[in-house]
């Protein structure tokens, strides 16, 4: 079966150019603005939309998409709400795939198999899920693909050549190659030597699968941007998207600036950072 | 999904956790794909070291010239007659080198550490009792050391923070929301991922994926086998009951683990009952919360509908924890093991009839299980034995007590 990001890699392929997956959290800094930042996402440049759910205890991620996720929880974000914003997203939107971010309690509790049908319902089409390796498989991941969810692995430099192709074996939709040994919020050197070795580790794993590649972690400025979007299907904008709304707020969260506006601005300028290489690609090819 | 065992067949409990480290639905390996390969080389190298005689015997060298192993069962023969029933004794891990059962962990995992070739440590704490048994550890082997600490525990307990400076430790103040155990446990999972390369980490009780809480279990069991051949040396018998204080549950499950299979023990776990179970300030995950994943395991959380984490809070910074080893959850839900809370107030009372009538100062962690004894020794009749574990000394919390009683010290 053929789903909405299989779809998108397909005619973004068509046009040559690397994805731009853009990271928010659900209900930061409130439901409304959250949800008014998802709508015009698509418009600014975002090919993707992954959608953080906010987690009381978010152990891969650093300080500003931790506070995100409080400012969320205390907004009175949940589960359900966030799956609202799926539904009222895909309403508006039947082509931009939506990717759920987290962590594996909030859904544990909401109950799998619930999750998986009222997510589906509402228009989601990827989960991933940070803390369900593949030795946990089946509690998320059978399910999922059972259900025609795409379950997005991840593979990191840890992840060595006789674990690669089992990470690769469960995997749909796409790969998301973490840059780093790291957590969310760091920043990826720029300097050539580390950038000629994150392309060595993205065309090592796209000889083993498939399914596109897209780098995610610590992916900073528009000079990353354009160096990544050459070498890979698409790359992810997360803890940087996530401050820009955090300057909008004061000390006490309430909002001072124009977020949307800022989130709208930062993806259009990223997103023009990304070159078409179709041509390079039809003369190597 | 609940499984329930007849008390005849405790004999039959199966040994866990299974190959997947899980203990019925609890434990497992819910970790980020970042940490799964060093999981598994941790996993390999514990099942390599734990058959191999030479990482036993130095186990054992450190654990008794070090340590000071075995800790002594003593006859609490004055707290005894002045509840008029059953004879309580005390398993000493207060005497210990550092203070607390802690310290049998860490040397475990330190000689692990070396093992697998790491050269820097990192661990969590809460009350500070784990930090100071890992940077004494690390001390004594030369590696260098953070220690992540809740900023309000570095505050409630000044004295172990200071301890942790002078064995060369770095304690890093954990300051995101409550600043308790969880945020610190966050922290030094995070810190795990950036370093992973060179860094062990020492997860100081019986949780986390597995393999963490068996190897921890596998550790701290040095407790209760003491305990075996200690009271039949002594009294010729076994003990009616064994109580212990659950805040992850290390040393509880040490000191039950050899005995999970005598049909005729009952084993107590003793939960931070905080200020009441009707008021939100309390850790008793295993008697109100609900099973959940964080930190690597399945186990029981104190959580909210929505599946968010709350905040556990106890009088003692050691068992302010909103989770509980997954065995525990385990042991629990099979039966095995009764768990019931035990309020700050009725700790902070027993902290002190144990002062006054034996002259031993407890941890106010150990002082949840004292109090858990003071209630059922009355009630049981003087040929019954109770053995408490008394998990470490109350020096650390003197100025807690001081505050609660309303003294200035």
């Amino acid at each position: 079966m053929i789903t909405r990001i299989d779809q998108k890699f397909l005619a973004l392929q068509a046009e040559g150019r690397a994805a731009l997956m853009t990271y928010i959290v659900a209900g930061d800094p409130n439901y409304d603005i959250a949800l008014e930042i998802m709508k015009i996402l698509p418009k600014f440049g975002a090919d993707i939309i992954e959608l953080g759910i906010p987690f009381s205890d978010p152990i891969a991620d650093g300080p500003i998409i931790q506070k995100a996720s409080l400012r969320a929880l205390q907004s009175g974000q949940t589960l359900k709400k966030t799956l609202d914003m799926v539904r009222i997203f895909r309403r508006l939107d039947n082509s931009t795939p939506v990717v759920l971010m987290g962590y594996y309690n909030p859904i544990y509790i909401y109950g799998v198999e619930r999750f998986l049908q009222d997510a589906q319902c509402a228009g989601m089409d990827g989960l991933l899920i940070l803390d369900i390796p593949l030795e946990m498989d089946h509690e998320l991941c059978r399910p999922a693909s059972k259900a025609a969810v795409n379950f997005i692995r991840l593979v990191t430099p840890q992840t060595d050549n006789k674990r690669l192709p089992h990470v690769l074996k469960g995997a749909s939709g796409f790969i998301y190659y973490v840059s780093m040994n790291g957590i969310t919020g760091q920043t990826l050197s720029s300097e050539d030597s580390d950038l000629a070795e994150l392309e060595r580790y993205v065309r090592h794993i796209k000889k083993k699968t498939l399914l596109p590649v897209v780098v995610g972690f610590g992916i900073k400025n528009v000079f990353q941007v354009e160096k990544i979007s050459k070498m890979a299907d698409g790359l992810v904008l997360g803890t940087r998207i996530v401050r820009a709304i955090a300057s909008t707020l004061d000390l006490q969260g309430n909002i001072v600036g124009d977020p949307v506006r800022v989130v709208g601005d930062l993806v259009f300028r990223f997103r023009s950072s990304i070159t078409c290489i179709k041509n390079d690609v039809e003369n190597k090819g | 999904m609940i499984q329930s065992f007849d008390i005849n067949s405790y004999p039959d409990l199966p040994d866990l956790p299974d190959e997947g480290g899980m203990f019925g639905i609890f434990g497992g390996q819910f970790v980020p794909e970042m940490l799964m390969p060093l999981i598994l080389r941790l996993q390999e190298a514990y099942a390599e070291a734990d058959k191999n005689p030479q990482f036993k015997t130095e186990l054992e060298e450190l654990s008794t010239h070090y340590a000071g192993r075995p800790s002594k069962l003593y006859y609490a023969e004055r707290l005894s007659a002045y509840l008029g029933g059953a004879k309580i004794y005390l398993k000493r891990e207060d005497l210990n080198h550092t203070g607390s059962h802690k310290i049998n962990n860490c040397l475990g995992q330190i000689l692990l550490a070396q093992r697998m070739g790491k050269t820097r440590i990192i661990a969590e704490t809460g009350a500070g009792q784990h930090g100071v048994a890992t940077a004494t550890v690390s001390a004594l082997f030369g590696f260098p050391c953070v220690i992540y600490m809740g900023k309000t525990d570095v505050e409630r307990q000044k004295q172990n923070v200071f301890r942790m400076h002078l064995l060369g430790a770095t304690v890093e103040s954990v300051a995101m929301r409550h600043g308790t155990l969880k945020d610190a446990m966050n922290e030094a999972l995070r810190d795990w991922v950036k370093n992973i390369e060179s860094t062990y980490y020492i997860i100081g009780t019986a949780a986390g994926p597995h393999p963490y809480p068996k190897m921890v279990r596998d550790f701290q069991s040095v407790i209760g086998k003491e305990v075996r051949s200690q009271i039949l040396e002594r009294e010729g018998r076994l003990p009616d009951m064994i109580i212990a204080a659950v805040g992850g549950g290390s040393n509880a499950i040490g000191i039950f683990y050899p005995f999970l299979k005598e049909k005729n023990i009952d084993l107590v776990g003793v939960e931070a009952g905080g200020r009441g179970l009707m008021t939100d300030e309390h850790c008793a995950s295993l008697t109100v919360g609900t099973p959940g994943v964080l930190h690597g395991n399945r186990t029981y959380f104190l959580q909210n509908a929505d599946g968010q984490i709350l905040d556990g809070k106890s009088v003692s910074a050691g068992l302010d924890y909103p989770g509980v080893g997954p065995e525990h959850s385990w042991l629990k839900d099979t039966g095995r093991v009764i768990y019931v809370p035990v309020c700050d107030h009725e700790a902070l009372e027993a902290f002190q009839i144990l002062t006054r009538i034996e002259g031993i100062i407890p941890a106010l962690e150990a002082s949840h299980a004292v109090a858990e004894a003071l209630k059922r020794a009355e009630k049981m009749s003087k040929d019954q034995m109770i053995i408490v574990n008394l998990s470490g000394r109350g020096d650390k919390d003197i100025e807690t007590v001081g505050k609660l009683l309303g003294m200035n010290i």
